[in-house]
């Protein structure tokens, strides 16, 4: 199946990026996690339940939902806060984006390796602002806080299309479609990688991957 | 329609509608409490949350859902609304928000019921909660307090879009389609808030222009403890029985029952065919009464207790403001005791009025705090004293002490009638505050020889000083002081409260 894909763009203030890249990623991981999974005797399983809390942004004029998962939340801010600090001490122009991709893992036959499919990428294109005023800053709070309710509306629309999910797997396949690492909640297998963009435009070697599994001190 | 649907299926497929209303708007209610919302997720499934989603279930809001829904559930042309309005101290009300669920006659025949219907509902609840922080009405709901609260109303049946002002815009929150229909949620607002005063409802920048308070807790999170209260239209059946129904201009309190709402029968759990019989066995479970029988979970789940609004006050703040545990008492505390608490300082700390407080800030009010020329010419022709420019130097004073007092009312009588008779003299009596001059022979233009009792040269020998303080004067005086006496404990007691404040005051000023 061919790969839906998502792109958003922000402009922010320095700032701003942590706060409106944790936003993003965490109202696509509230709509692609599930409770954890169960499993009883005759391939039934059972659903553990998902809580929610708000969180307001400092620098920007706005709030979001994610998952109350601490090890959740803690993962996408190592992976964002490098993201920001890649971006500050590049040289470009303030240009970058962040990937959140979803994706199967089918088991091939030795000596090949597993493949990841990816079923689902989010792609948040960022640009960062300079600005100097306090009256600037404080009209871009107010600013990026209607941009990112557009956002949310956006992504709440894709995954109300109801596309292709991967289907609930069999307790033997169930690391394949989720990632079960986490103690409270079970998002879909995800991958969260980052690229900052130079003066050039291309995308410079440092694009860096990283499987959020490592990064867990699990 | 509903031929190719077995009955098992169809009752499963009433239920999750009927429990997806009603979680609809329990978190559309919740979100605009006013507060942030948390709740803990579970690795192991209690059966008693709907949808796999810990949304908590203000029973208030259920029985007032119910009661609009009254065994029906949405279907074509008759929808569930949910109502979000405004309303403002004065007594002026504004529509913000109609969110609607919706059934529309397009079908899904293919779709599985206990699986994929299930599954989307719970998504189209999570759009819901993201949804519900981005409307303009959230950021005003966080907002409310003394000023303005927000309401909801809760109606079946036709949707109605006509209070919310023109150019209101709509955003879907999703769809699901189902053997019978297609469920839609939507939410349709306003965008014209322009009002009586613009200054309620337009975002207001910070005073300094400088955000400094990156790093603390937004003000509003603590000082908010509004919520919205049942508001019932003319049109509504107004036999509330339930003790929240009361509008009043008071912040929102709801009162909760002792006892866990009764709930329908047992459900029917015969869903061992199902490929997952143990989700939808909980799920089907979940409004059995016997949830108090999950410990601790949600900290104490139902049966909430009765809330006395005042008392709780305090304590159901320091709840709400601790970690994501949901407390019960968390919802049904009232603004009273924090509106209480300003208020009495605020009156401590301007003292009691008196009639010579009145009048002395009334005439001290006349003088520029900050005004530049000398102050004589200032308050004499600010003064409603005929003739003022014309007194002769020697009577002006430094600085604010005002130099003549304003004509007395005749309501206020005595204290100032005694102090200034027994100085009033006639015949040039010296100033008995100001020792800086002494009058001699006053002779102010235009007067005539003392006939009358009240010429002008008396006027302005009897109004050139100030009164005396009405502490100051004997009877008055003595009877004042008593009753600051009477009140000194109750000063010290809010002053003891706010030391605080005070000690961060005196940092700040160090």
């Amino acid at each position: 199946m061919n790969c839906r894909s998502e792109v958003l763009e922000v402009s922010v203030e320095g700032r701003q990026v942590e706060e409106a890249m944790l936003a993003v990623l965490h109202t696509v991981l509230l709509h692609r996690s599930t409770g954890k999974f169960h499993y009883k005797k005759e391939g039934t399983y059972s659903i553990g339940t998902v809580g929610t809390q708000d969180v307001d942004c400092d620098f920007i004029d706005f709030t979001y939902v994610r998952v109350s998962s601490d090890e959740l939340d803690r993962a996408l801010r190592k992976v964002v806060g490098e993201f920001k600090d890649a971006l500050r001490n590049s040289s470009g122009d303030g240009l970058g984006q962040m990937s959140l991709e979803f994706y199967q893992k089918k088991k091939s036959r030795w000596p090949f390796s597993d493949e990841c499919i990816l079923w689902e990428v989010w792609t948040v294109k960022v640009h960062v602002v300079a600005l100097a005023t306090e009256q600037e800053r404080q009209i871009c709070r107010e600013k990026v806080g209607e941009k990112l309710c557009e956002k949310i509306i956006n992504i709440v629309e894709v995954m109300n299309r109801h596309e292709y999910l991967p289907k609930m797997p069999t307790q033997s396949e169930v690391d394949n479609v989720f990632d079960t690492g986490l103690r409270d909640v079970q998002p879909y297998l995800y991958k969260i990688s980052f690229q900052i963009t130079d003066t050039l435009g291309t995308s410079v070697t440092t694009t860096m991957r990283r499987l959020i599994k490592d990064t867990l001190a699990l | 329609m509903e031929t190719d649907l077995n009955s098992q299926d169809r009752k499963d497929l009433d239920k999750f509608i009927k429990f997806f209303a009603l979680k609809t708007v329990q978190v559309i209610v919740q979100s605009r409490l006013g507060e942030k919302i948390c709740t803990r997720s579970s690795s192991s499934p209690t059966g008693s949350d709907w949808f796999n989603l810990a949304i908590k279930d203000i029973p208030e809001v259920t029985h007032e859902a119910k009661k609009a829904l009254a065994g029906q559930l949405p279907a074509v042309g008759r929808s569930m609304c949910v109502e979000i309005s405004l309303k403002t101290s004065e007594g002026d009300s504004m529509e913000l928000e109609i969110w609607c669920l919706e059934m529309n006659e397009k079908c899904d025949k293919e779709i599985k019921v206990s699986y994929t219907v299930y599954n989307r509902l719970s998504l189209l609840l999570k759009s819901l909660l993201a949804i519900t922080r981005v409307t303009p009405a959230y950021r005003l709901s966080r907002k409310q307090g003394h000023e303005y609260v927000i309401l909801y109303r809760i109606y079946f049946g036709e949707v109605q879009l006509n209070g919310l002002g023109e150019g209101f815009q709509t955003v879907r929150v999703g769809t699901v389609g189902t053997p019978v229909g297609t469920v839609t949620l939507s939410c349709a607002y306003r965008i014209n808030l322009a009002f009586m005063s613009t200054r309620q409802f337009e975002r207001t920048p910070p005073i300094m222009g400088i955000i400094i308070d990156h790093f603390v807790d937004r003000p509003y999170s603590s000082a908010s403890p509004m919520h919205p209260c049942n508001y019932r239209t003319a049109g509504e059946d107004g036999s509330g029985t339930h003790p929240s129904v009361e509008d009043s201009q008071e912040v929102c309190t709801t009162s909760f029952s002792t006892s866990p709402p009764t709930q329908p029968a047992a459900l029917g759990v015969g869903s061992a065919d199902l490929a997952y019989p143990v989700v939808f066995a909980a799920g089907l479970n979940a409004t059995h009464p016997h949830q108090p029988t999950v410990p601790g979970k949600e900290g104490g789940g139902l049966p909430f207790a009765p809330s006395n609004q005042p008392a709780h006050g305090a304590q159901a703040d320091q709840e709400r403001l601790a970690t994501c545990m949901p407390s019960d008492g968390a919802h049904c505390v009232a603004t009273p005791s924090s509106s209480e608490d300003t208020e009495t300082v605020s009156n401590s700390s301007e003292g009691r009025p008196s009639p010579h407080d009145v009048m002395e800030t009334i005439f001290v009010r006349k003088v520029g705090a900050f005004v530049n020329k000398p102050i004589n010419q200032v308050t004499l022709t600010n003064l409603d004293i005929p003739f003022a420019m014309f007194a002769p130097k020697h009577l002006e004073l430094e600085d604010a002490d005002p130099m003549v007092h304003p004509p007395t009312s005749p309501e206020t009588g005595s204290p100032l009638q005694g102090s200034l008779h027994s100085e009033g003299s006639s015949g040039g009596s010296s100033g008995n505050t100001h020792d800086d001059f002494v009058m001699i022979d006053f002779k102010p233009a235009f007067s005539k020889d003392d006939i009358l009792p009240m010429d002008l040269g008396t006027f302005y020998r009897e109004f050139q000083n100030p009164p005396q303080l009405s502490s100051l004067s004997i009877d008055i005086g003595a009877q004042s002081m008593a009753e600051d006496l009477d009140s000194l404990p109750e000063k010290l007691a809010v002053h003891e409260r706010n030391v605080r404040e005070f000690d961060a005051f005196v940092e700040t000023l160090q």
